[in-house]
């Protein structure tokens, strides 16, 4: 089964990994720029991860027959310190010109702060500035509800953003109908802890309908699996869905978004 | 819209044992917790808030019990002093006890 892991973040996973989703059937990645466990102690931090994102990543995943791109941003979690964050942003636009990097992302939300709307923001200008599309981050568990109708709302009042350029990820089933009556796209995360499981997704799928809507595992340095993916089509094989809808859900869709940017190559 | 899988199956003949265990597992929980004296905790008592939901029918369980862990405030706060969240908003919170345990905040990482 030929998919795409729209949402995985690769610097914190081995070799073997990109091994086991290429046997699984993975034929493109997305890395979306995001907090790699400690805060980076000055810009220079970010423009080698960002280098990282763009030059080694996209080699590591071409070994394995695997096209790998990638998000530009400063993560929510570390946008409190202002000075820093506005530092990074500037780094971004350089990068935006390089042949893997998609848009702006994962931007957003953690705890809902005024600083982080500062540069949620600043990024949503960039992002308008660039023509990018944009791939968001909702917060977790217990902030997840606010911080989505903050960031949707956020979105909409920006006058140069077209909502269907937008992906929000980690939605719930709290959060999913505010997504896509906005007109963005929604992501659905597969974690075996927080964010949602196989058939949670299927059941939000069978409930909201399966037009602009994408899994991924988001796989990262925490409690993630890569192969959540493939294993979550296996769950919608076992509850009676066909393969046709399946291969929408896992391929057609994710080819659908980013292929809004023409530097996205993998055809439907 | 709603998508209906085309070939549907027996959601109890492969859903019913799934679910048993992972509700003998709650129950657990909850059985070590009282033996422990350890109840007396927001996110336990949300717990039981939510476990209310399952008895109401109507089919959004699901989006119930996340509402009851969910900050329901609208304002950004003032600052985050911290990058985690716990699973249930301690400030909704109504019997006005705030004793988190001081455990590491969870919430994945991407």
């Amino acid at each position: 089964m030929k998919y795409i892991e729209p949402h995985a973040h690769m610097v914190s996973r081995t070799t073997d990994d990109y091994e086991r989703i290429a046997l699984a059937g993975c034929v493109a990645l997305c890395e979306p720029a995001f907090w790699a466990g400690y805060d980076r102690s000055s810009e220079q931090g970010f423009y080698d991860y960002f280098s990282l994102l763009t030059g080694f990543e996209p080699a590591r995943a071409a070994k394995f027959g695997i096209q790998h791109y990638s998000w530009m941003c400063i993560n929510p979690k570390e946008a409190e310190d202002i000075k820093l964050a506005e530092a990074v942003i500037d780094l971004i636009p350089p990068f935006l010109e390089k042949p893997t990097v998609l848009g702006i992302g994962e931007i957003g939300l953690n705890k809902n702060s005024k600083n982080e709307l500062i540069i949620l923001e600043k990024h949503i200008q960039l992002a308008a500035d660039h023509d990018q599309l944009i791939l968001v981050h909702t917060p977790h568990l217990e902030d997840k509800l606010k911080g989505t109708r903050i960031i949707v709302d956020a979105i909409k009042n920006h006058p140069k953003i077209d909502p269907s350029r937008v992906i929000i990820d980690h939605v719930e089933e709290h959060t999913i109908a505010t997504v896509l009556d906005a007109g963005m796209w929604a992501g659905m995360t597969l974690y075996p802890e927080s964010k949602v499981t196989p058939n949670r997704a299927i059941d939000m799928i069978e409930n909201y309908g399966d037009e602009t809507i994408w899994m991924n595992s988001a796989c990262d340095w925490g409690v993630s699996d890569p192969l959540a993916v493939p294993k979550t089509a296996q769950v919608m094989r076992q509850r009676g869905h066909d393969p046709a809808r399946i291969h929408k859900v896992v391929f057609e869709n994710p080819v659908t978004f980013m292929s809004q940017c023409p530097k996205f190559k993998v055809k439907a | 819209m709603k998508s209906p899988p085309k070939n549907p199956v027996n959601l109890v003949d492969q859903g019913f044992m799934d679910a048993r265990w992972k509700l003998l597992d709650i129950a657990a929980f909850l059985d070590r917790l009282e033996r422990n004296n350890a109840e007396d905790d927001y996110r336990v008592r949300s717990l039981y808030a939510a476990l209310e939901q399952l008895g109401n029918r109507g089919a959004q369980r699901t989006e119930n019990a996340l509402l009851v862990w969910s900050d329901t405030t609208t304002e950004p706060i003032p600052a985050a002093h911290t990058k985690g969240a716990s699973g249930a908003w301690e400030d909704g919170d109504s019997s006005g006890h705030n004793d988190s345990s001081g455990e590491p905040a969870k919430g994945g990482s991407a």
